[in-house]
């Protein structure tokens, strides 16, 4: 169980990387986060320059945990979308399968109603791009393919601390 | 649960300080932040209430140089250490790397860190992780104040068996001493782990 490893091979990045622009274009959005439930960036697009993507994520993944919470109270499974409406840009947030948060930001060139109808299109396609790659890594699990961290030295990891601290 | 970017070459490890209220898991956090590169950190977020009390979670991204051909990073979470925040820290367990015990040494904490600790391990388990498998360190903080008790009776209590790697530290100092120990030790014990396969 411990290391349930989530990992995204280059094939898989693009695919999706192409769904969220399309769902950017489609929605008439101002950018559009992947990000997966513990809080890690997947994939963005659109006008992320001036956003701090790393601490969206998080905050992300947090505000749509503390959602689950709450949907678990009411004795829901899960609320699958939530939307936060701000005076210049909103953001909408989806659930996308087991893992996913598939994160929308727009702002008065679209709506609420158009972002929620393009999420639902696109949900199909990062699902099946989601369940490839999940069977593309359980596969190298398995053959112990994934070694990157085998040839992995200490020597290396004290190195990783010498130049930050 | 450790994140693998092949197309970004990037590893995450997400770590997370968990503890007693008031025991020092923010001041660890803001105490890596001052220290760190400003190159090799990211914004430190911290969702706390005005009496210093997290709310929520404290976050802090940090880079480390890249391992072979991959960067390193490190996402360090902290937990709300009171009792009542339960449902909270529960949330923020979920795909944890490593775990950092942040103890409270001075004599009127013991309890808190017993029951801390206890909680530490439901939260485990609601996840399927075990303590005696997750990376995991302990850090007794505080050791400069004057109702600490001495480590060998935390140990007594948090470490008896001494299975777990464990370190003295004062947070709150100007110098840390203890902090970067802490983390290293776990970044260490969460590569071999994954070196190991993770079985």
């Amino acid at each position: 169980m411990y290391n349930a490893q989530m990992v995204i091979y280059e094939a898989e990045y693009q695919r999706l990387t192409e769904i969220c622009e399309k769902l950017l274009r489609d929605s008439m959005a101002r950018a559009v986060f992947l990000v997966d439930k513990v809080g890690q960036l997947i994939t963005s697009v659109g006008q992320t320059a001036n956003i701090d993507t790393t601490s969206l994520a998080s905050l992300v993944a947090g505000a749509t945990a503390a959602t689950g919470g709450l949907a678990n109270l009411l004795g829901e499974e899960e609320f699958p979308s939530h939307y936060h409406q701000g005076a210049r840009d909103s953001i909408y947030i989806a659930l996308i399968g087991e893992q996913l948060i598939l994160t929308i930001i727009f702002d008065n060139r679209s709506t609420e109603g158009l972002v929620r109808l393009r999420v639902k299109r696109a949900e199909g396609d990062l699902k099946r791009v989601f369940s490839d790659l999940s069977q593309k890594a359980s596969a190298a699990a398995e053959t112990k393919n994934n070694s990157l961290f085998s040839e992995i030295t200490d020597e290396d990891i004290e190195e990783l601390f010498s130049d930050t601290f | 649960m450790s994140f693998i970017n092949y197309s970004s070459r990037e590893i995450i490890l997400k770590i997370v300080y968990y503890g007693p209220g008031l025991c020092g898991k923010t001041t660890n956090i803001k105490f890596i932040y001052a220290g760190t590169n400003p190159d090799a950190r990211g914004k430190l977020i911290s969702l706390e209430t005005k009496q210093e009390r997290t709310l929520f979670f404290d976050f802090l991204p940090l880079s480390l140089p890249a391992i072979r051909g991959f960067k390193t990073r490190l996402h360090l979470y902290s937990v709300p250490g009171q009792l009542f925040y339960s449902a909270s820290r529960k949330l923020i367990m979920k795909g944890a790397d490593g775990v950092i015990f942040v103890a409270d040494s001075q004599r009127e904490r013991m309890e808190a860190n017993v029951i801390s600790f206890e909680d530490l391990q439901e939260n485990l388990a609601a996840y399927g992780y075990d303590i005696n498998t997750i990376p995991f360190v302990i850090q007794y903080n505080k050791r400069d104040l004057p109702n600490a008790v001495p480590v060998e009776e935390l140990r007594a209590r948090l470490n008896p068996d001494g299975q777990f790697p464990d370190f003295e530290s004062i947070a709150a100092a100007p110098n840390g001493p203890g902090v970067f120990d802490t983390l290293k030790a776990v970044v260490k014990m969460i590569l071999m782990e994954l070196k190991k396969g993770g079985n």
